[in-house]
């Protein structure tokens, strides 16, 4: 497997404020990342810093192109969809409009209704939705649209930043399922951001953990699962 | 009766003029949360422009489609220009820009074309409407022109992609990002279309109130009230607004207080919403939950 986002020496922050001071991982294509680590971490930061939101430092790289001078919206025309924390529903629009609005960059309309028809098959609650403005939708749905949205662009990568977050436990079984079948029929990579750490080293691959904008340990996920110091010391349970 | 049908028919035509301009300061409000002031005085250029064009001879429709052209570009220009660079500035700048604008169009117009008041012609003659005491022909073709334009904003925004990715782009500018949106050419789009439309009601409105470099200021004042009426986020609002605004204006001008008062109803209504209805009729309470 090669890398898909390689990320070096990454140095990013808000304001006069530095967050991550230097950080290295790689996402390998065709595979689940989880960036795990505690509140404060940086892992909201990171994503942020890959995708251009804020202003960073150091060398990133995503299917062989360097990305970390490029513009937000071109960075997702080249295949990265990003599922913002607090989801970034388009709450006046309507769960279908939300859809199209993910689908926007592609030329090819026939796919994208069958996109569509795929999206609804993945999340049927979303069908009997589809006309309804997005924001009256609960927050599972909500969350269920993000993603549903960001496969719109039928993208190579899609980073989440936590998915779980103030869902009900069904609910997150439900979108860690459909997040395992995207990943296997469809071929999307997946870099995951949780605080869930149970959660997330059961679906991912690889893991890198963070602490105060540095990464302490990276490797198979299975591995840091099974050390019980590095569960205890970093992860808590 | 016939009098007051009249009355009430004239102010929906006015009427249609103040919901173009309206819509116009909503377009803008809704992506960027200012008021253009400068929405009017962008009108009447407009108009003088169409002027020029139909003075060298060009035919009335083929000088309103160029004026069109002209406005959309300028309005791109002005934003990309002028608008961008004080994106992220404190309210109050942008509000300095935009009075600047006010300020430097009317003066450029003044200096171009002089303050002399000049008339300026209707597209719709006496045999273009059936004759009848209630409306002239002017009016009934400024309403036309009015649903027209409506028709197909609403179109343009509920039915293309672009409409789509305009509003999206409005609405929640980091999340359209995300989707690949170009924010900032969708900003710059919405201040063309909004330069266009507000060319249109100034080019429907120029032969009633007459050409000169003031000519906005009062209809400006009215479409603040119509948008401010319906709700400043609310575009089938601010229309709605602009003809309530304009049959009020006129009935009131006509039965109560008389012409030389009428501007008062606007300023009244604006005061009036702010102080018990900040939202307008159909504008969104925002409520937020942190």
């Amino acid at each position: 497997m090669s890398a898909l986002l390689e990320v070096t020496d990454l140095h990013a922050g808000y304001g006069p404020t530095n967050v991550l001071s230097g950080i290295s991982f790689t996402v390998e294509e065709g595979g689940i990342t989880a960036l795990l680590g505690a509140n404060g971490a940086g892992k909201t930061t990171t994503l942020r810093a890959v995708c251009g939101m804020i202003r960073r430092r150091g060398s990133v790289s995503f299917a062989g192109e360097r990305i970390d001078t490029r513009a937000t919206e071109d960075i997702v025309r080249l295949g990265l969809a990003h599922v913002p924390d607090g989801r970034g529903t388009f709450v006046q629009l309507t769960t279908d409009e939300n859809l199209r609005v993910g689908a926007l960059t592609r030329r090819d309309r026939k796919a994208v209704a069958a996109d569509m028809d795929r999206m609804y098959g993945y999340f049927p609650r979303l069908r009997e939705r589809g006309s309804q403005q997005a924001g009256t939708l609960s927050g599972g749905e909500q969350q269920m649209l993000a993603i549903a949205r960001a496969l719109m662009l039928r993208p190579k990568l899609l980073v989440l930043d936590e998915p779980s977050f103030g869902l009900a436990p069904l609910v997150v079984q439900d979108i860690f399922r459909i997040m395992r079948t995207v990943n296997r029929e469809e071929k999307v990579s997946i870099l995951l951001v949780e605080q869930n750490a149970k959660l997330a080293l059961e679906l991912a691959d690889q893991a890198h953990l963070l602490e105060t904008g540095k990464v302490v340990l990276g490797g198979p996920a299975a591995q840091i699962r099974d050390d019980e110091t590095v569960r205890r010391a970093y992860l808590g349970y | 009766m016939e009098a007051f049908l009249h009355q009430i028919l004239s102010g929906l035509a006015a009427g249609g003029i103040y919901a173009s301009l309206a819509l116009a300061l909503v377009m803008i409000y809704q992506s960027t949360h200012h008021i253009n002031f400068a929405q009017g005085e962008m009108a009447m250029f407009s108009t003088y422009l169409a002027w020029t064009f139909i003075n060298a001879g060009f035919p009335y429709w083929i000088a309103f489609v160029a004026t069109l052209g002209v406005s959309f570009v300028a309005g791109i220009l002005i934003e990309r220009i002028v608008i961008r660079p004080v994106e992220r500035a404190p309210v109050l700048s942008v509000v300095i820009v935009f009075i600047a604008l006010l300020v430097i169009f009317n003066s450029l117009a003044g200096w171009i074309y002089t303050y002399t008041i000049k008339s300026f012609p209707s597209p719709f003659g006496g045999s273009f409407f059936p004759q009848n005491p209630y409306m002239s022909p002017h009016e009934m073709g400024t309403i036309g022109v009015t649903f027209v334009v409506l028709i197909l904003l609403y179109a343009f925004f509920r039915f293309t992609p672009l409409g789509l990715a305009m509003r999206a782009a409005a609405q929640n500018p980091v999340s359209s990002r995300l989707a690949g949106i170009r924010v900032g050419w969708m900003l710059a789009l919405g201040w063309g279309l909004a330069a266009t439309i507000g060319a249109i009601a100034g080019m429907m409105v120029a032969p009633v109130v007459y050409l000169d470099p003031n000519m906005m200021a009062g209809v400006l004042l009215y479409a603040f009230a119509a948008a401010l009426l319906g709700g400043i986020d609310n575009p089938f609002g601010a229309v709605l607004g602009g003809f309530i605004v304009g049959v009020a204006e006129n009935l009131l001008g006509a039965y109560v207080i008389g012409t030389e008062l009428k501007l008062t109803v606007a300023l009244v209504l604006i005061v009036a919403v702010l102080l018990f209805k900040p939202s307008g009729f159909f504008g969104r309470v925002i409520v937020t939950r942190v």
